[in-house]
């Protein structure tokens, strides 16, 4: 499981994982290894796991539109999850896939005609999915038919 | 490297067993195991115990201290779905080294009603749980996105992967050690619920509860037990994990490190695909299967649709050639994990040496089978055993 963010003292919108910073232009952040190029989905990594090296990574900002590679429709999930919902894995043009889901389309449609689904442009989206606690909205990353 | 066998087996049949324990059920499979053999446990000099959910609770212990404690090295295995075929690696390397004659590996798993969401979520805050929510990690997902990459390749369509479901709960009909021996209809499997696209509900392996265990020797040893039986020879036992590839961390990569260990394996054993008479593939959704043919070289790169058509992995007896999961797979026999690895070798085993256990469902002429599984996160191995 991924690490949880930490609780703040400040109260206000949270990001489901660390990877996602809010503001006015949210955006998803990755570790770039300075020495094969590689980009990883995480904020805390000790080394490259595609060429070894250590100590030789950067944060860097990554797009917010990408290309679906492949999808699921999800039809049972745990409990206050509504389904059926789309999974998504999201090509984005620095070359590092992520993972979420993919709003705003119809599952029933993509289940039909999935060959639609493959290669569609996506552009990144931010929902409140909870409430932490401390009554902080959490706010997560999704996709959705790029409008642009 | 000595030559290693595999001188006897034991399973029990897969199902729901709530009424014993952990240790309880890889006893009943180690004792079969035993007496298969034609030896005590006072013969066995290392054991190799696979277990997931109690990896904690040494259970390779707690079985000898149910069948005899004779004070042995023990090792508790976990790895995922590959934890029961690691722990027969682990006997098969003892063996294999020139450290001991006698090894003997058990299998065994107690999941239960659990079903394919168990094990997942958790976290001090409920609010911050990424599933569901980010997409989904579980399972279904994985699996179901690994077969739409095949249809995305290669236009694969949905009643492809059922009819591998058709397939092999017709194949459980005859295996009596199967959780499940339902035959099923296309129209049955595709009309089943959907869980997650294109798997539907009999497109996934149910879980519950089993053991399996098999006793490995050396050459010498062979001579001296096994009285003129034929017993296979433990050609290839390759383990791998996931290499880097750009979407691995997103997506497992189930392909990668089954194509690596399969290849190392056909190195391993002097054979090819072709050679092989059967094999018992980790189909624990249909949509592995399919890709999986490809992996292990059962079919060529994008062919496994035309495979299928063709009646490729489905049993001699009924028309099919290249037999794959004839024991019915995880679909019918059901994945209890731990329990899973050592159990496909079993079946194995039994046809090449036409053992009784596999007499209603033996795979004419059985020279070479495969046995192969993987563990998400990620283990792969595959096994060659030849007679």
């Amino acid at each position: 499981m991924p690490e949880q963010q930490t609780p703040q003292a400040e109260t206000g919108p949270r990001p489901i994982l660390p990877i996602l910073r809010l503001g006015p232009k949210p955006h998803l952040v990755g570790s770039k290894c300075g020495s094969c190029g590689a980009i990883f989905l995480d904020v805390r990594r000790v080394a490259c796991s595609k060429c070894g090296a250590a100590g030789n990574l950067k944060e860097v900002e990554l797009s917010d539109k990408g290309k679906v590679w492949v999808f699921s429709v999800i039809h049972q999930s745990f409990p206050g999850i509504k389904t059926p919902y789309v999974t998504a894995v999201v090509d984005l043009p620095e070359g590092v896939s992520v993972k979420s889901n993919l709003v705003d389309v119809d599952p029933e449609e993509l289940e039909k005609n999935p060959q639609k689904a493959f290669g569609m442009p996506v552009e990144l989206v931010v929902n409140q999915v909870a409430t932490d606690r401390q009554g902080n909205p959490v706010m997560a990353f999704q996709f959705r038919p790029s409008k642009s | 490297m000595r030559n290693v066998y595999v001188l006897g087996t034991g399973m029990i049949k897969f199902g729901r067993y709530p009424e014993k324990t952990v240790p309880e059920l890889g006893a009943e499979a180690a004792l079969v195991a035993l007496r298969d053999a034609g030896i005590t446990i006072k013969e066995v000099e290392l054991f190799a115990s696979g277990n997931l959910y109690q990896a904690n609770a040494m259970i390779g212990q707690r079985i000898l201290q149910q069948i005899g404690q004779t004070g042995i090295p023990v090792i508790n295995v976990a790895n995922a779905c590959a934890t029961g075929s690691t722990a027969f690696r682990e006997a098969f390397m003892a063996v294999a080294s020139g450290m001991y004659d006698v090894a003997m590996a058990v299998g065994v798993e107690q999941m239960g009603k659990q079903g394919l969401l168990g094990g997942a979520g958790g976290g001090s805050d409920p609010a911050y749980s990424t599933e569901g929510r980010i997409g989904s990690g579980l399972m279904p997902a994985v699996f179901g996105q690994a077969g739409m990459e095949h249809m995305r390749k290669y236009g694969t369509k949905l009643e492809h992967f059922a009819k591998i479901s058709v397939k092999s709960h017709k194949h459980a009909t005859r295996n009596p050690f199967s959780q499940y021996q339902n035959e099923l209809s296309l129209e049955d499997v595709l009309n089943a619920r959907m869980v997650a696209y294109p798997n539907t509900l009999y497109m996934c392996c149910p879980t519950g509860d089993g053991a399996a265990a098999a006793i490995l020797v050396s050459e010498d040893k062979l001579k001296q037990l096994a009285g003129g039986r034929k017993r296979p020879r433990v050609a290839a036992s390759v383990l791998t994990s996931d290499p880097y590839t750009e979407r691995d961390l997103t997506l497992p990569d189930v392909n990668t490190l089954t194509r690596r260990a399969a290849q190392k394996a056909f190195e391993m054993a002097g054979v090819g695909p072709e050679d092989v008479s059967l094999t018992e593939l980790h189909d624990c959704f249909a949509t592995a299967e399919l890709i999986h043919y490809e992996n292990l070289g059962l079919c060529r790169e994008g062919e496994a649709a035309k495979f299928i058509e063709e009646g490729g992995g489905v049993h001699p007896d009924l028309g099919g050639k290249c037999p794959v999961n004839v024991s019915g797979g995880l679909l019918s026999k059901g994945h209890p994990l731990g329990a899973t690895g050592v159990a496909n070798i079993c079946e194995i085993v039994w046809h090449l040496t036409e053992d009784e256990r596999a007499k209603q469902r033996q795979v004419p002429n059985a020279k070479v089978g495969m046995a192969h599984v993987i563990g998400l996160g990620s283990a792969c191995t595959v096994h060659i055993l030849t007679v």
